[in-house]
């Protein structure tokens, strides 16, 4: 250090006479290699240097996003809902109702007979073919007993008689139903008393075993029965709103809160009775809370894009489904370039039959219709079920087969164009192996176009990748990818109200592909200088 | 010029008997189930023949029960005297549906196909004359973001802004629910209010190609040799424009444009699903998905025939249009 320092002050006057001659790296012309200056036409394009940005932006979200991001590809959400839940239909007895004493002789046709003479107020009917004679006696208000030739045989009414537990024989159902209809509210069958209080209850020396009343409550779906504390009030509920006026009857609808204090907790459940008209029935109806898949939940701080209609968390998806449409995008190009540049090599390069073999099944490529046949493959994948896995692999496969004859066409062009020029009879009469020639002179002169052709081409790739799956027909679920999430637009309702399950999905795609469009379209002025004026 | 169009014409029918060999092969090589899967459907279609009949019935219908050679020689045979065969989800012959939905998609194609020369042209020609302006890249980006956006996302955004927002325009179908009380000028007016939507899709997403190819074009024949020396004579910038440049423009233009009119024969398979006009995109989609193989087949080689021809129109164009080019 000190040496040097010593030896910079005795030289310190020539330093600026010496500096105009020497060949320092800073007073050198600047000279780039052909990649930098690539690098710095390209850098200098605002548009293109903006679809870079988006690109890497896109790969960051799809391929770290994916890791950072709490939830998981597949993962479901639930949520609690309440919703109104009907748990039973009551319906007041209109229709008469047969007690049978004995089966042979109280058949249906006598029950329906028995019914028609009670609507007409008769007390005495016979039927064709018998001469036997049968009685109705109204033995309480509205409990019609029927005799055959003074024999007891059924009762015919609209109450009903319900037990706790068991099934009441028919001295029981008639002489409760007698009990509660009529005015004397005790009896006694084979020497046990039992008693019906004014609300219809029944009970056996002195303990409730049942009661009597005009509606039948049934219950619906999980709950098994109901107390008849419940049924009870319930049964008063309806008939005071029914006087009331609250139920109206044409009204399919009419709602109206049932509020029942249940008397084992304390505390008080809300039912909503609502009358259908169209069979004069009520139903019960409660609110009940479900685990239900978190659908189409709007964004909110969990679900920053809210969920799908799986019920998955749609940033998530879509960061998943952007990693299968960018790999998928890839893997479409390198298929189709590599095929493309090995079969146009050839092709430019070699000339004669191989070429004109090769041209012609460019030329029948060119005119086979890829859309349809993606569609029809596609349809028939479906067909046989194949697995989502596999079917994604073929995707990828049959699109980078339908998409080498372009680029196999343009690198011929190149290279027939190349071949004719100087630097490469160069290169032949230096003695170089064809191998040589094509791989290190040749190839190297296309790469600029095939970048600009393979940035390009991923955008379309992922273009068709979306439009088939939006179809139905790419990749399928579990898997996610743009097209196949934005599928969920096909509804109606959701394109109407669940704009954050497509728009996002929307954006992607239309950003990725603009982007590479715009990289591309930056590449190819940056590789091709004398485009620009 | 004769000589060169018969030479042509003689290639284009070998390509388009080797398409139309690749298309039947590949028809053949989707997995056998494939036909038994639709047997099976049909045959649990009420009233239908049994599983059997359907299979020994699709089989023979396209001539499955015979190798891929014979079997596509019969085809091709019958095709040649313009016989289709019978399509098998639509029950009619396959050039008779063919005939009632193409028009419609022709009529649309044409509509769309003047809006977008209209349309892009222009402002071809404008990015071009204004190159690196602000103008110059707001169209440029436009022009390019109609190619990058997805049919199916754009008719979708449309549907979403002018039928639920504003209520423009109907979601789906060609004719609203009171078409038939309504008198034809009425009818007309109906169809047309359906197909708005319909055709901006189109325009939008197809002006963006067209636009590109006059403005690329446009700068070329803007830095030649001639217009240097017309501006150099003096001649206001507008007669450069108009009567110099954009005349040598309207060479690669009007064969590219020829070429592309076969093209107003095919339909949109999306934008036609998507708004459920019964055109001819949307009629073969609905083929193509059902495994409708006559229909499918009769298509797709239709569609291999419009590619050659818009090829053909091309070359000949360009050798009509610009006498500088010598055909070998």
């Amino acid at each position: 250090m000190s040496e040097n320092n010593k030896y910079d002050v005795e030289k310190n006057v020539n330093v600026e006479e010496n500096d105009k001659y020497s060949l320092n790296d800073d007073r050198r012309v600047k000279v780039l290699s052909p990649g930098a200056m690539v690098a710095k036409r390209f850098f200098r394009n605002r548009i293109a240097v903006v679809g870079l940005t988006v690109l890497v932006i896109m790969f960051i979200f799809s391929f770290i996003g994916g890791v950072i991001s709490p939830y998981g590809e597949n993962q479901f959400f639930y949520r609690y809902e309440t919703r109104l839940k009907e748990i039973a239909g009551a319906k007041e007895n209109t229709d008469y109702r047969y007690l049978i004493k004995d089966a042979d002789a109280f058949t249906p046709l006598v029950q329906a007979t028995s019914t028609l003479n009670i609507k007409s107020h008769a007390t005495e009917f016979q039927i064709a073919g018998s001469r036997a004679v049968y009685t109705i006696e109204e033995t309480a208000e509205g409990l019609y007993l029927i005799r055959i030739e003074g024999r007891e045989i059924g009762a015919i009414t609209k109450s009903i008689l319900s037990l706790d537990s068991g099934t009441a024989d028919y001295e029981l159902n008639y002489n409760a139903l007698k009990a509660h209809l009529g005015d004397q509210k005790t009896f006694t069958i084979d020497g046990v008393s039992y008693e019906v209080d004014e609300t219809g209850g029944l009970s056996r020396e002195g303990t409730e075993i049942g009661y009597v009343s005009e509606y039948v409550v049934s219950p619906i779906g999980a709950v098994t029965d109901f107390t008849r504390d419940f049924k009870e009030e319930l049964q008063y509920f309806l008939e005071s709103n029914d006087e009331a006026g609250h139920f109206i009857r044409d009204g399919q609808n009419e709602k109206v809160q049932f509020t029942y204090k249940n008397p084992e907790s304390g505390e008080d459940e809300i039912y909503v009775v609502a009358y259908n008209a169209a069979d004069s029935r009520w139903v019960i109806k409660r609110y009940q809370e479900e685990h239900v898949y978190d659908l189409y939940s709007a964004p909110n701080d969990e679900h920053w894009l809210g969920t799908d209609g799986y019920g998955m968390d749609m940033l998530t998806r879509l960061m998943y489904g952007g990693r299968v449409s960018l790999v998928i995008g890839f893997i479409v190009v390198i298929i189709e370039t590599g095929l493309g540049i090995v079969l146009g090599g050839i092709s430019g390069y070699f000339g004669g039959a191989v070429d004109f073999l090769i041209m012609r099944i460019v030329d029948i490529m060119f005119c086979i219709p890829s859309t349809p046949i993606l569609i029809i493959i596609g349809a028939a994948m479906d067909a046989l079920g194949v697995d989502p896995s596999i079917r994604m692999l073929y995707l990828m496969l049959i699109l980078g087969f339908l998409g080498w004859p372009g680029i196999a066409h343009m690198v011929r062009g190149q290279i027939l164009s190349l071949r004719e020029q100087e630097f490469m009879t160069a290169a032949e009469a230096t003695g170089l192996s064809a191998k040589r020639r094509i791989f290190k002179h040749l190839i190297p002169n296309v790469i600029p176009q095939l970048i600009v052709s393979a940035t390009m081409g991923l955008g379309s790739a992922i273009l068709t990748e979306a439009t088939l799956s939006f179809l139905g027909l790419g990749v399928r679920f579990p898997f996610a990818s743009w097209g196949n999430i934005i599928n969920g637009v096909k509804d109606t309702y959701v394109l109407t109200n669940y704009w954050w399950v497509w728009i996002p999905a929307g954006c992607c795609i239309l950003a990725t592909v603009l982007a590479f469009n715009l990289v591309g379209d930056g590449l190819r002025d940056a590789f091709d200088p004398k485009m620009k004026r | 010029m004769k000589k060169y169009i018969i030479k042509r014409l003689l290639v284009s029918v070998l390509i388009l008997f080797f398409v139309a060999f690749c298309i039947y092969g590949l028809m053949r090589c989707l997995p056998s189930s494939y036909v038994e899967t639709i047997a099976r459907q049909k045959s649990m279609q009420p009233n239908s023949k049994s599983y059997e009949e359907w299979l020994a019935q699709l089989n023979a219908a396209y001539n499955l029960d015979k190798g891929i050679i014979p079997g596509f020689f019969g085809w091709l045979g019958n095709a040649l005297r313009l016989d289709f065969g019978d399509s098998w989800s639509w029950t009619v012959p396959v050039t008779q549906k063919f005939n009632d939905v193409v028009w419609l998609s022709f009529v649309i194609n044409v509509i769309t196909f003047i809006l977008e020369l209209g349309i892009a042209i222009p402002l071809g020609v404008v990015a071009a004359t204004h190159q690196y302006s602000r103008l110059d890249y707001t169209i440029s980006l436009i022009a390019l973001a109609g190619i990058s956006l997805p049919s199916f996302f754009f008719a979708s955004l449309l549907k979403l802004v002018f039928s639920v927002k504003l209520g423009w325009f109907e979601l789906y179908g060609l004719v609203g629910r009171y078409y038939n009380q309504l008198d034809a000028w009425g009818q007309f007016l109906d169809k047309a209010h359906h197909l708005v939507l319909p055709i901006v899709t189109f325009v939008v997403l197809s002006i963006g190609s067209l636009m590109r190819y006059t403005r690329t074009n446009m700068l070329e024949v803007l830095s030649s040799d001639y217009v240097r020396t017309a501006r150099a004579k003096g001649l206001p910038e507008n007669k450069v424009i108009f009567k110099h440049a954009f005349r040598n423009t309207l060479i690669p233009l009007v064969t590219i444009v020829g070429g592309s009119l076969p093209g107003l024969f095919t339909g949109g398979f999306i934008t036609e699903t998507l708004f459920a006009i019964p055109g001819i995109g949307y009629t073969s989609y609905q083929s193509m998905v059902q495994g409708d193989i006559p229909f499918s087949m009769f298509y797709m080689v239709f569609l291999s025939l419009l590619t050659l021809i818009g090829n053909l129109i091309t070359d000949i164009l360009y050798a009509v249009v610009d006498p500088r080019v010598r055909i070998a």
